[in-house]
């Protein structure tokens, strides 16, 4: 069994200048020991789904519905108190912008030794010898003094090791890495998914990592799921992802991208158009605005997320030999896609 | 005229249209009652290029390597502290701001945050035509219809002339900054991260954009970004900036297949590809720390602190920028060799 279930999530916001569906019907799954990649742009609804799970969207203007089982418990339903014991010591979290999540009063040393005060009960000795360890552990170097920095002395790749740190001291089930890297240099990109790579490996955490970066997909995830406006539009392995996409959206990001691994190319083929308003979402296909493919159908009616193969999941309505033909000849004309 | 008169001896037709030489940019840290200059921040210390007529001259490195303040130093925006920044043979890098205006109409800027450089309260029209009315030039009617052409040139609708920046996506407020930088048919733009906060499939429509009217306008274009594969994707020669120096500089693809500096190369293996073989069978440098402070930097080769082949002469005697292979230049004691570049690349574990 899963260790953790989406179950059809719907997430939805009132506001303003009307309802913003920012979650649309989701499912996913994340096994022990395994890393989800959530993959999609700016408005695809994947943090609004992260935050969700840890009950980080109960606002008074919300309305969630669906189901997210966790060790036999419903986490929609969960009440507040209940979910703050899952919260940090069973499924933690980590954000694009950690000094956001530190408090800037408080050294980072005492900041753990409170985390793991609030979900055990240890003695605040063994509590610290444990942050150390755990800060050592992230490569931070000389932990003891460390331990009492403020979040403002460090810098913003140090930051990020503080609150793996502080998910690592809590040894928890499942890691949620929300654009973990985006705000680091690719240097310390690459230091800071090392380490998430080695929480996995060495306590068998899992992972759900949102990211807007392929590159970083491809080196970390073993499934994908590609999100647009609120909903999957496509999911399967990471291998599968990369060598037979069958998802005109995923083409379409794979072809955005400049390549480093591939020689030079004239000019770039993006995506036409710009991602829908989440209040007012195109009818059909939600994609199909900016689709070169979309047959009739499309503008019509919404597909749904149907298996090609055991495996992979694609919401398109374009027919599976259709889907694999047009991906070859894409092939053929961008040697960097194969 | 003036402007004759200070032209360089034998610049007359030069084929670089931007020559930085030896250019330094100090900020001082003052502290305590009397304001005392107590230290410095060492951002731009002593770099040199060259840029030739309708190049692309890329500018990478990670943040506070100084590449954003290098944009600003040739752009005038700031004061070099030292150095000389010769625009089309005219020293510019003295000037004061009453001789840089008239250098506007030449030397555009492209900026990261689209929404941070465009005033609020201002429709986009008067953004656009902005330049046009601060140099005087054309009549209301005729700024009116060149703002229009443009806006339409970079794919924003001109009826929406009368809109506020709010009204508009990152994508298409990034497409006013860029028409309010050819608005004035400038002959060098120089772009500061242009992409960086814009979602893939609008970054790729931006990019061909620039690529357009690059090649429309005849355009020299200094291109500056983090992200290696867009800067890789847009330049004809890269410099690659560590701690305020240039510790590399070579045409694009000949930077990609044969780094020589550690740094080019570590930052290079970082990059991990959209594919499904990415960083299985290859060699990785994950660097170990984060970059020195630019306060106190490292004497000597400046990241000697990181690097995996440094020797003891790396932190006594600083490597000089020079040739290392055809016409490519490396500031290193310890170049990297073919075989170390080999298992570095993905190219080989294919």
């Amino acid at each position: 069994m899963a260790l953790l279930e989406i179950e059809d999530l719907h997430v939805s916001f009132k506001t303003v200048d009307g309802v913003v569906h920012a979650v649309e019907g989701v499912s996913l799954s994340l096994d022990a020991r395994k890393t989800l990649g959530v993959v999609g742009e700016s408005g695809s609804g994947k943090s609004v789904t992260a935050q969700t799970i840890l009950g980080l969207t109960r606002f008074p203007n919300a309305t969630i519905s669906g189901r997210i089982l966790f060790d036999g418990h419903d986490l929609l339903t969960m009440s507040t108190e209940h979910l703050r014991d899952v919260r940090g010591a069973r499924i933690a979290m980590i954000f694009q912008d950690p000094l956001s999540s530190l408090h800037p009063f408080f050294k980072v040393g005492h900041q753990i030794v409170e985390a793991i005060r609030a979900h055990e009960d240890v003695p605040r000795d063994l509590a610290r010898k444990r942050t150390i360890e755990a800060l050592s552990s992230v490569g931070i170097p000389s932990p003891e003094e460390r331990f009492n920095s403020f979040p403002h002395e460090m810098s913003g790749g140090m930051r990020q090791r503080v609150m793996i740190a502080m998910a690592l001291a809590m040894r928890p089930d499942i890691l949620i890495a929300d654009e973990p890297t985006t705000a680091l240099d690719v240097t310390v990109q690459a230091q800071v998914l090392e380490l998430i790579q080695a929480l996995r490996d060495d306590f068998g955490t899992a992972v759900i990592l949102i990211t807007h970066d392929l590159g970083v997909v491809a080196q970390m995830a073993d499934d994908v799921a590609v999100m647009y406006a609120g909903r999957v539009l496509e999911q399967t392995t990471r291998e599968t992802l990369f060598t037979e996409p069958e998802h005109p959206y995923t083409w379409g990001l794979l072809q955005s991208i400049p390549r480093l691994d591939a020689p030079r190319t004239g000019r770039l083929n993006p995506i036409a158009g710009s991602p829908p308003s989440l209040i007012n979402v195109p009818r059909g296909c939600t994609f199909h605005p900016r689709c070169p493919y979309a047959p009739p159908p499309a503008f019509e009616t919404e597909p749904a997320l149907t298996p090609s193969q055991p495996g992979h999941l694609v919401r398109c309505h374009l027919p599976i030999e259709e889907r694999k033909r047009l991906w070859q000849s894409l092939q053929n004309e961008h040697p960097a896609l194969r | 005229m003036a402007v004759a008169a200070e032209r360089t001896p034998g610049a007359a037709v030069d084929e670089n249209l931007l020559v930085v030489r030896d250019l330094v940019k100090y900020f001082p840290i003052r502290k305590g009652l009397l304001q005392r200059e107590v230290a410095r921040v060492h951002a731009v210390d002593g770099i040199s290029f060259d840029v030739k007529r309708g190049e692309t001259f890329g500018l990478v490195g990670e943040s506070g390597c100084g590449k954003s303040t290098t944009a600003r130093l040739i752009t005038r925006l700031l004061m070099p502290t030292s150095g000389s920044v010769v625009y089309d043979g005219q020293d510019i890098s003295t000037w004061p701001e009453r001789k840089i205006r008239p250098l506007r109409r030449d030397v555009q800027m492209i900026f990261q945050d689209p929404y941070a450089s465009l005033n609020p309260r201002r429709s986009i029209g008067t953004i656009i035509g902005e330049p046009l009315r601060l140099l005087g030039i054309g009549d209301r009617n005729e700024r009116r219809t060149r703002v229009r052409e443009v806006m339409e040139r970079v794919g924003l609708n001109p009826e929406h002339f009368n809109r506020y920046p709010h009204e508009f996506s990152g994508g298409q407020r990034q497409r006013i900054g860029i028409a309010r930088a050819v608005v004035l048919r400038p002959k060098l733009i120089v772009a500061d991260e242009p992409v960086s906060a814009l979602d893939v499939s609008i970054q790729a429509q931006v990019l061909n954009l620039l690529q357009e009217l690059r090649d429309e306008m005849g355009l020299t274009l200094v291109f500056i970004a983090h992200d290696l594969s867009v800067v890789r994707h847009m330049c004809d020669r890269i410099a690659v900036m560590y701690l305020g120096k240039i510790v590399e500089l070579a045409s694009g693809d000949r930077l990609y297949d044969h780094p020589r500096h550690p740094y080019t190369g570590a930052l290079l293996s970082a990059v991990p590809a959209p594919k499904a073989s990415a960083g299985r069978g290859r060699q990785r440098v994950v660097l170990q720390g984060d970059v020195p402070s630019p306060v106190a930097p490292p004497p000597a080769c400046r990241f000697h602190t990181r690097c995996w082949k440094a020797q003891p002469i790396c932190s006594e005697v600083e490597p000089p920028l020079e040739s290392k292979g055809p016409r490519d230049l490396a500031a290193c004691h310890f170049p990297l060799t073919d075989g170390e570049v080999d298992a570095l690349t993905e190219r080989s574990a294919e």
